[in-house]
């Protein structure tokens, strides 16, 4: 720890040394300009090295500022027992304060400082749109509606109440002499009043809170936006216009111009969220700078609605809201993956900034003007208007509210009200010649953000857990509590129907309808509509974990052979799969098994001895990849013949969307097999994890397959086969790709599909082929003697396995040919064969 | 409509809502859009439920019908299923939906999430014999699921399987191999819906407005 305070320090020193030089004084500056142009004019030889600091001053300067704060926050995180009790927020203003103490005790003069134009340009634009980008959708257009009214009503109260209580006292004469006005006062309580998204994030991610009360908070903080704008805007013009001119007319321009300014903006990101979707469309192929548009866009929809003068984190805000559902899907995993942490980093990156300049521009004796009575009255006014207004707002809410919020959660709403950048933001805009007591302002704000954010979120946690606030479950959401969910939803939509009411279910329902009837169509591609169902996508992950712990089992057991004996069916496998290889598929799941229609390629002829070559080489690697990210070992030890093939395309610059091959052929095989061990588990001979299984069912099951498959008709005995193997694929080690390829051959007979994803293309062939044998073992649990006839069933496949390896070499010296045309009668052929 | 049965049912009612919670009003509702549904009948049979327009697009609406003429949530301890049900059947039904009044002990928070939860259970056990087989599952799971046309019926079924698979490692822990998971009982789906805030959102707004006739009139 000590050398990470040190190592901050150092940098901290090393940036003071470079940074006083140049921003000290100008005339420095332009002298050591002129002394380096005369050197170059002068030179006599060729120098070797230049010091080029004046050149790129600025850049490196924002770099290490960015590199010191974000090094603040790592010191902070290293201590967690000092985070647990003070928000990172507060640490980095206190952080923020030494990092300024050092920088004016060297220079005598406060030379960095927060100014506005960097906050609402360069670091709020990423934290608002990640906070929409993350927004639990659901969540928060189910509160929209108090999550408004505390935005809209909760702030022009507390801007009002603010604003003329403190002109009561101005003319009460509590503050002395101070050169201001009601109007200026007004403006006042408005740029101070909205709670500050920033300062909220901070605290209350730290807090788990449950999910209503965060969305209140947090919806309300980025909403409010809207109309702090407004109000800034319109008491701005009020000012300068001069009390007289005020009349009726200007006021009634100010409340429209408040909607104009909310719903433009809110329409503005909805318009780029559109513009997003459609073009996460079409993005398919270059799907590398993928990503970089929907920051690019959500940023435009930022600087679109502050150029239209509407409210920009509005814009921004819906923009993510919006676009975030259809965007996942639309795009690759990967740019999904790779969207959602680089928002992060940027969003929390500049939150960090933000913080730590708050601290830095605070040291500075020039902006300090100290009114006790109006710092001590504002800070006093503020606490208390808000949690009137949001008792008085709750017990209106709670009228209507089916589930009342309770009074616990308004102490903690009021409590919430943390003030922050947003705010010192737009009271460094206040221009000087208008406004005599700007310098108070800014030191007051200063106060009321440090007491915000560093008392009230100290004190925040230790509050929730006294108050016994109910927290958030942070377990994650499993695929039964999915299901149940969506059940849940239906069954609520027809009971309100049945029960003749029209609720928020039956809405929801509407538009659920119409977004999957129109919206679906219009913004997805059609690949991504098969998918965009988040219990899709849970069964998916699953999975994919499934598929990992698969390949670290057989890693665990070292098991070589393992590898080694898949090698002779992965020719195999390959040879089936590479057909489909040679198209573009766009999706994991989608995939095409009919390798009837399709060319032997080139790629699938390489395949084939690259990976018996491979096989020592593998082993090798083997051992010293365990540490290896699952996915990487998945590539290496199971998909070798892919990975030459992968080889070959990564010159061209797609190679990234290479490896859904890979992915898809996991995802389709480890789907059956959670099947199958799914069924195994109900029939009792295997646990549901795959791991137990590998060890203790192989040896007697095999056996006992050649001896007792007479007794199941063959047909039944293939079509078992078919469902079953994958089951297969786990107990006998290598013999995972040909059980795959009984499959294969089933499906065969089915016509080409090009367009339909495996996984439909499957359910099609299997309710033809397999849902009997499915069913048949349904019933199994019950009925023992049912269960003896079915282990032979089930274990069939195997011997199709070893028939099939042995028939494998003959396929290997086709290979040339296009595949012969695996008639339907393969798998049943084999069955009787044997 | 009623205006022979009144002075009956003006007891009846009272009577009603001090057993359910429901309001007067809100009893009242229940009750025209209940004869609305029945034709003014005393009963109400499946035919009725399932003829209602809105209900088509449901995809577990055979369930949910099922839900309203089963004994289990007529609070009557045996099993099966009745052909019609009278009003008072139909409003025991609904109290299911009733959201939770302000202030409940812990005791009877927990009381009403078991009981919620045991209304969706029943939902899912068609047999009633206390477990959620695979089978049953697999049913609810098709029907939810495939109804879209965007999942497939077979993936369906692999998702039902896999949610099946994922309870039954979450309330067994590790199986023995010659362990065999028979089904969800209740204790298991208290168990995996145990993050799930049953209590607070199982609920449908009651109007003490009469929408019910609101919407008959838009329909007419």
């Amino acid at each position: 720890m000590p050398a990470m305070w040190h190592s901050t320090f150092i940098l901290v020193m090393v940036l003071l040394a470079i940074s006083r030089p140049s921003l000290a004084s100008q005339a420095r500056t332009e002298e050591s300009q002129g002394t380096g142009n005369a050197t170059e004019h002068t030179i006599t030889t060729l120098p070797i090295v230049i010091w080029k600091w004046e050149e790129i001053h600025f850049p490196y300067l924002v770099a290490l500022w960015v590199l010191v704060s974000w090094l603040c926050k790592l010191v902070f995180q290293q201590n967690p027992c000092l985070t647990s009790v003070i928000p990172e927020s507060g640490l980095l203003i206190c952080i923020g304060w030494v990092l300024g103490g050092i920088i004016y005790g060297a220079d005598k003069v406060q030379t960095f400082r927060l100014q506005p134009f960097t906050f609402f340009f360069y670091l709020l634009p990423q934290i608002v749109l990640d906070a929409g980008y993350s927004m639990p959708n659901k969540l928060f257009f189910g509160n929209l509606g108090a999550i408004l009214v505390y935005a809209v009503i909760g702030t022009c109260w507390n801007a009002a109440t603010l604003g003329l209580a403190l002109w009561g006292c101005w003319l009460g004469g509590a503050m002395g002499d101070i050169d201001t006005g009601l109007l200026q006062l007004l403006l006042f309580g408005s740029l101070i009043a909205a709670v500050d998204p920033v300062a909220v994030i901070a605290v209350f991610e730290e807090v788990h809170v449950n999910e209503v009360l965060y969305i209140l908070v947090f919806g309300e903080s980025l909403l409010n936006d809207g109309v702090t704008v407004v109000l800034f805007n319109v008491f701005n013009a009020f000012v300068s216009l001069g009390g007289a001119q005020i009349d009726a007319v200007e006021i009634i321009k100010g409340i429209i111009s408040f909607f104009v300014v909310a719903v433009g903006g809110s329409l503005v990101g909805v318009v780029f969220a559109l513009l997003i979707t459609l073009l996460t469309r079409c993005t398919k192929n270059i799907q590398i700078i993928e990503p970089g548009f929907i920051f690019v866009l959500g940023y435009l929809s930022y600087l679109t609605a502050e150029m239209l003068s509407l409210s920009a984190i509005l814009s921004c805000t819906f923009c993510g809201v919006c676009c975030q559902k259809y965007i996942n899907a639309n795009m690759d995993e990967r740019s999904v993956s790779t969207v959602r942490y680089t928002m992060k980093v940027f969003a929390n990156g500049s939150e960090t900034i933000i913080f730590v300049f708050l601290g830095i521009s605070a040291i500075d004796p020039s902006i300090w003007v100290w009114n006790t009575a109006f710092i001590l009255l504002t800070l006093l006014f503020i606490f208390v208007f808000r949690f009137i207004g949001v008792f008085l707002l709750t017990w209106i809410l709670n009228q209507y509210r089916l589930v009342p919020l309770d009074f616990i959660d308004q102490v903690v709403m009021g409590y919430g009200g943390l003030r922050g950048a947003v705010a010192y933001g737009l009271v460094l805009l206040l221009d000087e010649n208008t406004y005599k007591e700007k310098k108070l302002m800014v030191s007051t704000t200063f106060i009321v953000v440090y007491f915000t954010v560093m008392l009230q979120g100290i004190t925040m946690k230790p509050l929730v857990t006294w108050l016994k606030v109910k927290r958030a479950a942070v377990a994650e959401r499993t695929l039964a509590e999915k299901l149940q969910n969506r059940t849940f939803d239906h069954m609520l939509v027809a009971i309100e129907d049945i029960s003749g009411q029209i609720g928020d279910n039956y809405m929801r329902d509407k538009w659920n309808n119409f977004e999957e009837k129109w919206l679906y169509w219009l913004l997805m591609t059609p690949f991504a509509r098969k998918s965009c169902d988040p219990i899709f996508n849970i069964f998916h992950k699953l999975n994919i974990k499934d598929a990992t712990s698969y390949v670290k089992e057989g890693e665990r057991r070292g098991s070589l052979a393992f590898v080694r004996n898949e090698s002779k069916a992965d020719v195999d496998f390959n040879k089936k799969f590479d057909a489909d290889f040679s198209e573009m598929m766009p999706y994991i799941m989608t995939e095409n098994m009919g390798p009837d229609h399709v060319p032997v390629s080139s790629i699938l002829r390489d395949s084939v001895p690259s990976v018996c070559l491979d096989m020592h080489e593998q082993d090798l690697k083997m051992r010293e990849s365990e540490d290896f990210d699952a996915h990487h070992v998945l590539q290496q030890h199971l998909y070798k013949g892919r990975k030459q093939h992968r080889h070959r395309y990564s010159q061209k610059h797609l190679e990234v969307s290479k490896d859904e091959h890979e992915v898809q052929e996991i995802f389709q095989r480890t789907m059956r097999s959670r099947l199958e061990s799914f069924k195994s588990a109900k029939m009792g001979v295997a646990p549901p994890k795959i791991s137990k299984h590998l060890k203790k069912d192989q040896p007697q099951k095999v056996r006992e397959d050649y001896v007792e498959f007479s007794e199941g008709d063959s047909a039944s005995g293939c079509e078992a086969a078919g469902s079953s193997f994958p089951m297969r694929a786990y107990r006998g080690a290598g013999i995972v790709n040909p059980a795959f390829m009984a499959e294969m051959d089933t499906m065969d007979p089915m016509p080409p599909m090009q367009q339909i994803p495996s996984w439909l293309a499957e359910a099609e062939v299997d309710s033809s082929t397999v849902a009997p044998s499915q069913r048949a073992q349904l019933r199994l649990p019950w009925t023992p003697s049912n269960l003896r006839r079915l282990a032979p069933l089930r274990l069939s496949t195997h011997s199709n396995d070893s028939f099939l390896l042995a028939d494998s070499p003959a396929t290997q010296e086709g290979i040339s040919e296009p595949p012969p045309p695996p008639p339907p009668q393969d798998g049943q052929g084999r069955g009787t064969h044997k | 409509m009623g205006a022979s049965q009144s002075a009956g049912t003006e007891h009846e009612f009272q009577d009603l809502a001090d057993r359910t919670g429901f309001s007067l009003e809100q009893i009242g509702n229940i009750n025209k859009r209940f004869r609305q549904l029945t034709n003014n009948e005393e009963t109400l049979s499946r035919e009725d439920l399932a003829s209602i327009p809105a209900l088509d697009n449901n995809p577990i609406r055979a369930q949910i019908i099922n839900a309203f003429f089963d004994k289990r949530n007529l609070h009557q301890n045996e099993t099966g299923t009745v052909q019609e049900i009278g009003f008072e059947e139909f409003l025991l039904v609904m109290t299911h939906f009733r959201p939770a009044a302000m202030g409940l002990t812990e005791e009877e928070r927990e009381n009403l999430r078991r009981e919620k939860l045991r209304f969706l259970f029943n939902m899912h056990d068609t047999d009633s014999d206390g477990t959620i087989t695979l089978e049953e599952y697999r049913w609810v799971v098709e029907e939810l699921l495939s109804k879209a046309g965007i999942i497939g019926q077979e993936t369906a079924k692999a998702i039902a399987d896999a949610a099946m698979l994922e309870v039954a490692g979450t309330t067994r822990g590790k199986m023995e191999p010659d362990e065999f998971y028979e089904g969800i009982t209740f204790e298991n789906f208290l168990q995996i819906l145990k993050t799930f805030d049953i209590e607070t959102r199982m609920h449908v707004r009651f109007l003490n407005m009469d929408t019910a006739t609101l919407r008959c009139g838009k329909s007419k």
